[in-house]
């Protein structure tokens, strides 16, 4: 703030242009978050580059190990990525939750909007499902490793599936369901945003297009999927892009609900990235997992950098 | 348009006669069942948990929290405990502590970069927006490693310095994102007029942009404010004194200590929730659109 009311002074920046001389008042203003962008984001950035082709004990540059650290990664760590039968590891739980999670979590919320605009209670139905969002991710952990318990007097789930004469299930202490049981607490906090934004959508089509669809006979189904769909396929997509980023940056579920276990089974990304440079130390392992997960995110940087492009065109 | 999502629209036309509206809730009868269907797997685990809190320990080993609506049996003893002996009630003030700086800090320094580079014109301005909305998808994890090696020596890992830092600088490009994109919407005639009469940019930032943008401004408040409040990751990071930890990084503690007792466990969840959800009541649209706004995220 101090830099920038000295900056208030005589400077008369409407009558300057471009590469007329340099703008004092616009360094002012932009000073102090470029300071932090650099010394916070940026800078740090090119260091974990560096530091992914380093052996980097105590986070220094120590020995130059080229491209170790990825290869390892791939190839030789079968808590990161497992080849096989089912395959395994940090990696395919990624497209896991990439596959399974993004589309229970869209499909649902739009099922859900849908179904919302024909009942009076639309209101309440939208703020029950959206209420997640504003659930710490640790408290839905707890919440939900409360609802999976494996004892039937006091899991909820088992509770109910011991109605039915099925056995108390461990459904976070086993390999085989641990996963599908994070990705569906993950789909429960994401259903909301999801339903909200697509109901917006929805309330954005002509009600004229689907009486007309409706007077030529088309059926309930072939107006969801042939003028619905196709009419709100931008905000899918925009939601789905938000729900890919999550999963990549996932990291607060798998650690508060199982420590990314049984062993290592329910790791992610961003939760073998976390384990491998702080409780085990190994930075340069540590760096080339972040870089990774920059580079997964950047085909979704382009796809938001086209449309804020193509949003100012139209603008 | 976020403002009306969650308020109530009646769908299609209104049935007018009697046969008309039994017909039509026969035919309904199916989408108010899965509807309802899904607002019990929505609400029941959050309610199942309340009620836990507010159970004694040795009802909650014995005998599921639906049973209370046979037999209510509740105390406040939970919460007493997590508030003092687990302190819970430390970390509540820590989580304050932590939030309203990260909250304050990037939102005043958004403002102003999002006012040069919606209203002031110098070289390589829409480069540098450009850039700002690349930074927006730098993961957190980018700066962990330097970021504590470096941070180390300036004791600010021990304090509340570096989370401070760290959450206002990561949340920045989505800040500064949003807000020139608000700035921009802004009347050019008005902005134009104002400097004609000689006043300054910072003159024109306080008293024209900024009273004008309160409901972006808020909007993005709101958002950092809940992104601080329900962090874990970052605090794990980057606060590394035990007694400056924040309610989530202290109930990943709790879990591992007492891994099965729900009843502690219960309390100190609803402790974290209870200032999100008081926000959500009472500033629903704001909440809402924050949240919408932040998706981008």
């Amino acid at each position: 703030m101090a830099v920038a009311t000295r900056a208030g002074g005589p400077v008369t920046p409407s009558e300057r242009r471009p590469g007329e001389g340099f703008n004092w008042t616009a360094l002012a203003f932009m000073a102090p978050a470029a300071l932090l962008l650099l010394i916070f984001l940026v800078f740090p950035a090119i260091y974990t580059l560096v530091l992914s082709f380093n052996r980097g004990r105590g986070g220094q540059i120590t020995e130059w190990v080229g491209f170790t650290n990825f290869i390892n990664l791939f190839t030789n760590d079968p808590n990161f990525l497992r080849l096989g039968f089912p395959p395994a590891g940090a990696l395919w739980n990624n497209v896991l939750w990439l596959v399974f999670y993004t589309f229970l979590s869209v499909s649902l919320g739009l099922l859900i909007a849908v179904m919302a605009t024909r009942v009076r209670y639309e209101a309440i139905v939208k703020a029950i499902v959206f209420l997640p969002m504003a659930i710490a991710a640790t408290a839905i952990g707890v919440i939900w490793s409360f609802v999976y318990f494996p004892n039937a007097n006091t899991g909820l789930l088992n509770a109910i599936l011991g109605i039915g004469g099925v056995g108390p299930a461990a459904f976070l202490g086993s390999t085989d369901t641990v996963n599908w049981a994070i990705i569906a607490v993950g789909v429960w906090g994401s259903v909301g945003f999801c339903t909200v934004i697509l109901s917006a959508a929805l309330k954005g089509i002509s009600t004229e297009v689907l009486e007309a669809a409706r007077v030529d006979g088309a059926s309930e189904r072939a107006i969801f999927f042939r003028i619905i769909i196709p009419m709100i396929s931008l905000p899918i997509s925009v939601v789905s892009v938000t729900l890919i980023v999550n999963v990549i940056k996932l990291f607060d579920l798998p650690y508060v609900m199982t420590r990314g276990g049984p062993g290592a089974s329910s790791r992610t990304i961003a939760f073998s990235m976390y384990q491998e440079a702080f409780p085990s130390g190994r930075f340069g392992y540590g760096a080339a997992i972040a870089i990774v997960m920059l580079l997964l995110l950047i085909p979704v940087l382009i796809y938001n950098v086209r449309r804020f492009r193509s949003d100012r065109v139209t603008a | 348009m976020t403002a009306g999502a969650l308020q109530n629209t009646t769908a299609g036309s209104v049935p007018r006669t009697t046969s008309e509206r039994i017909a039509r809730s026969v035919s309904s009868s199916p989408v108010h069942i899965v509807l309802g269907i899904i607002g019990l797997i929505w609400i029941l685990p959050s309610v199942g948990l309340l009620i836990t809190s507010f159970r004694p320990s040795s009802d909650m080993r014995a005998s599921g929290w639906w049973t209370v609506f046979t037999d209510p049996n509740f105390t406040l003893a939970n919460y007493q405990r997590v508030f003092e002996g687990e302190g819970m009630g430390s970390a509540f003030l820590n989580s304050i502590f932590i939030t309203v700086p990260s909250t304050l800090i990037p939102l005043v320094v958004a403002a102003l970069a999002a006012f040069a580079l919606a209203w002031v014109r110098f070289p390589f301005r829409d480069t540098i927006f450009l850039i700002i909305i690349g930074l927006m998808l730098v993961p957190v994890q980018i700066g962990f490693i330097p970021l504590v090696q470096g941070l180390r020596p300036t004791g600010l890992l021990t304090n509340f310095g570096a989370i401070w830092l760290t959450h206002a600088a990561y949340a920045l490009p989505f800040g500064i994102f949003l807000l020139r994109n608000f700035f921009i919407t802004l009347p050019k005639d008005l902005i134009e007029a104002a400097r004609i009469d000689g006043a300054s940019n910072l003159g024109i930032f306080r008293t024209i942009v900024v009273p004008l943008s309160v409901p972006a401004i808020a909007s993005l408040g709101i958002f950092q404010f809940l992104w601080t409040w329900n962090d874990l990751l970052m605090s794990l990071v980057y606060v590394q004194s035990n007694a400056a930890q924040p309610m989530p990084v202290k109930i990943t503690q709790l879990l591992g200590t007492y891994a099965s007792e729900w009843s502690l466990l219960a309390a100190a969840s609803f402790l974290v929730m209870v200032v999100p959800l008081i926000v959500f009541f009472s500033l629903q649209r704001y909440f809402v659109q924050g949240l919408l706004a932040g998706s981008v995220k």
